[in-house]
């Protein structure tokens, strides 16, 4: 599903962020992605939802490689990966219900579509009493299912998550890894970026560590995994 | 205008990382035709909602539709004054007349015969004979001199003839020609035609009408600056709302569509204050011409603007409005990029 050749990043100035990575993460697999702050896991993130190009080596997503992706053609790729964010990023002025609906909206479905899938993205995530609500008023998460169900409306074959428990307590980060199992379940692929370790450890899931931009494991955090 | 709308509807290209599986509103049993509509329902929605965007920020917008209408009001009020200034050489141009003052101490019976010979003449349409008298009469009544007037021991003004011309000799160069036959009849003294004075409005009125051109130039060039210039802010107050949409796959038409029709919205507003205060200054100029007009045309009305300048105004302001917003937004939605951290 994701998969990287030899990939490297240099940012202008000269950090160079990712250097020669190599992976392959496949369909309908669920992995972590881990390393300190400043290892390069944002940069990997945006490598694959193209708001970064590599500067060497190829990204690939079912078999397309992203450097042939126009600019033009970025936003239409963008609505096959669903995306979930540290803080949430929802749209305070609007509801929760309109707040899910956006990538609907932008891919012109009709009204009654969207309500129906808005609803079972909802539902799914266990907050369809608060569609009407405004996300200010739900608590932190609540805010990040809401995240979630706005990833996955439009069905993406595909799911990124960047530190999606970076700012709850370890009963509510279980929950919400809960939410990314029942996804996979029906496979849909799912990376998380996290340097929750205690997180990992208690997960049996891939897991990629990066250090200082260089893959240091590629393997499983717990002794009977699925294996690679 | 068109071809951009038209961009963002067949702009709507199904998945590309999975495009053989089905993914994607087209492949949804969606058919063309539907898409259409479904499109024009959306472009709808966005015209609304960007009303409503204007009514959450009142003060700025408020502010932007004053200023685009006053900047209009301008050129649209000296258009107006242009118009009419025409309109009145129009009038005077085809009915000149000629006036003749007649020599001192003539008798009745001269001037009766004066009064046959002249309007026998073929280029003559119309002779009407002002007696000494008349003419210091209306003299008195148009003035306002009239007390200082009897203080005279006699009357100083001759009598005179005004001649109207047939048509045929309406036109300057033959009224002038006609003027000079007239002034070798023994009774006249003189003859004046006022042609000098046509020539000398005509001239003004060329100056004013390249003045409202260079002023509605510059009016209109700092509209589009303000305009834009408000689109932009607007963007920057919503950067994190546009993020997250190009985050989530919005296209850079779709997110620029609500704040061109804000700029729409804007120019049709500001069109609006403009015909209102435009309409207000007619009143005004004309309550102020009521007196003088009386004194030279029985009722002398300004035109304001018609039906079809009215829609001139609307258009103009309504394209200014889309332009400053449009060439704003190519600038300034580009540079915001996503971030995910």
């Amino acid at each position: 599903m994701i998969r990287f050749e030899q990939v490297s990043k240099t940012y202008p100035g000269g950090f160079r962020a990712l250097e020669k990575v190599s992976f392959h993460l496949e369909r309908g697999e669920m992995a972590f992605l881990t390393g300190h702050s400043g290892a390069g896991k944002s940069t990997l993130l945006k490598l694959i939802s193209m708001i970064e190009r590599p500067s060497i080596g190829n990204v690939f997503i079912n078999d397309k490689n992203l450097n042939l992706i126009t600019p033009n053609q970025v936003p239409y790729a963008r609505r096959d990966i669903g995306m979930i964010f540290q803080n949430h990023r929802l749209l305070q002025e609007h509801t929760v219900f309109d707040n899910v609906a956006l990538p609907l909206v932008i891919e012109g479905y009709t009204q009654g579509e969207i309500a129906k899938r808005v609803h079972a993205a909802l539902d799914k995530v266990g907050l369809l009493d608060k569609a009407k609500c405004f996300p200010k008023i739900l608590s932190g998460g609540e805010q990040q299912r809401v995240g979630i169900a706005r990833a996955v409306v439009n069905k993406p074959p595909l799911l990124l998550a960047d530190e999606p428990t970076g700012n709850l307590d370890p009963e509510l980060s279980k929950e919400i890894i809960n939410v990314f199992e029942q996804f996979n379940d029906v496979g849909v692929s799912v990376l998380i970026a996290t340097h929750d370790l205690g997180l990992i450890a208690r997960m049996r899931y891939r897991t990629l560590s990066l250090k200082q931009g260089r893959m240091t494991n590629d393997g499983l955090s717990a002794e009977n995994g699925l294996g690679m | 205008m068109m071809a951009y709308l038209l961009k963002t509807v067949w702009g709507c290209k199904m998945s590309i990382l999975f495009s053989s599986e089905q993914k994607g509103a087209t492949n949804r049993g969606v058919n063309p035709l539907q898409r259409f509509v479904y499109f024009w329902i959306n472009n709808l929605r966005q015209i609304v909602t960007s009303l409503g965007e204007i009514w959450r920020t009142p003060v700025a917008s408020v502010m932007t539709i004053l200023v685009m209408g006053l900047s209009l009001t301008l050129p649209a009020t000296l258009h107006i004054i242009v118009k009419n200034v025409q309109s009145i050489n129009v009038e005077w141009d085809s009915a000149s007349e000629i006036s003749l003052f007649l020599n001192e101490g003539l008798s009745e019976q001269q001037i009766a015969s004066a009064i046959r010979r002249i309007s026998a003449y073929d280029e003559v349409d119309e002779l009407r004979y002002i007696s000494k008298n008349d003419a210091i009469e209306e003299f008195k009544t148009l003035s306002g001199f009239g007390q200082a007037l009897s203080y005279l021991e006699s009357n100083p003004l001759p009598a005179s003839f005004v001649i109207t011309p047939t048509a045929r000799f309406r036109q300057a160069e033959s009224a002038k020609n006609l003027l000079l036959k007239l002034q070798k009849e023994r009774e006249v003294d003189f003859g004046k035609l006022d042609i000098d004075w046509l020539t000398r409005l005509n001239a003004i009125v060329n100056m004013l009408q390249e003045s409202v051109i260079t002023v509605a130039i510059l009016l209109l060039v700092s509209v589009v600056l303000i305009i834009g210039n408000t689109i932009r802010l607007s963007i920057i107050s919503r950067r994190e709302e546009i993020e997250v949409m190009k985050l989530v796959g919005a296209t850079e038409a779709f997110i620029q569509r609500p704040f061109v029709y804000t700029g729409l919205w804007y120019g049709l507003m500001g069109g609006f204050i403009a015909f209102i205060v435009v309409n207000f200054v007619v009143w005004w100029m004309q309550s102020a011409l009521v007196e003088i007009s009386g004194l030279y045309v029985n009722d002398f009305e300004i035109e304001g603007l018609s039906f079809a300048e009215f829609g001139w105004l609307m258009a103009i302001a309504s394209f200014l409005g889309f332009s400053g917003a449009f060439w704003s937004v190519h600038r300034h939605i580009k540079e915001i990029e996503p971030n995910i951290d």
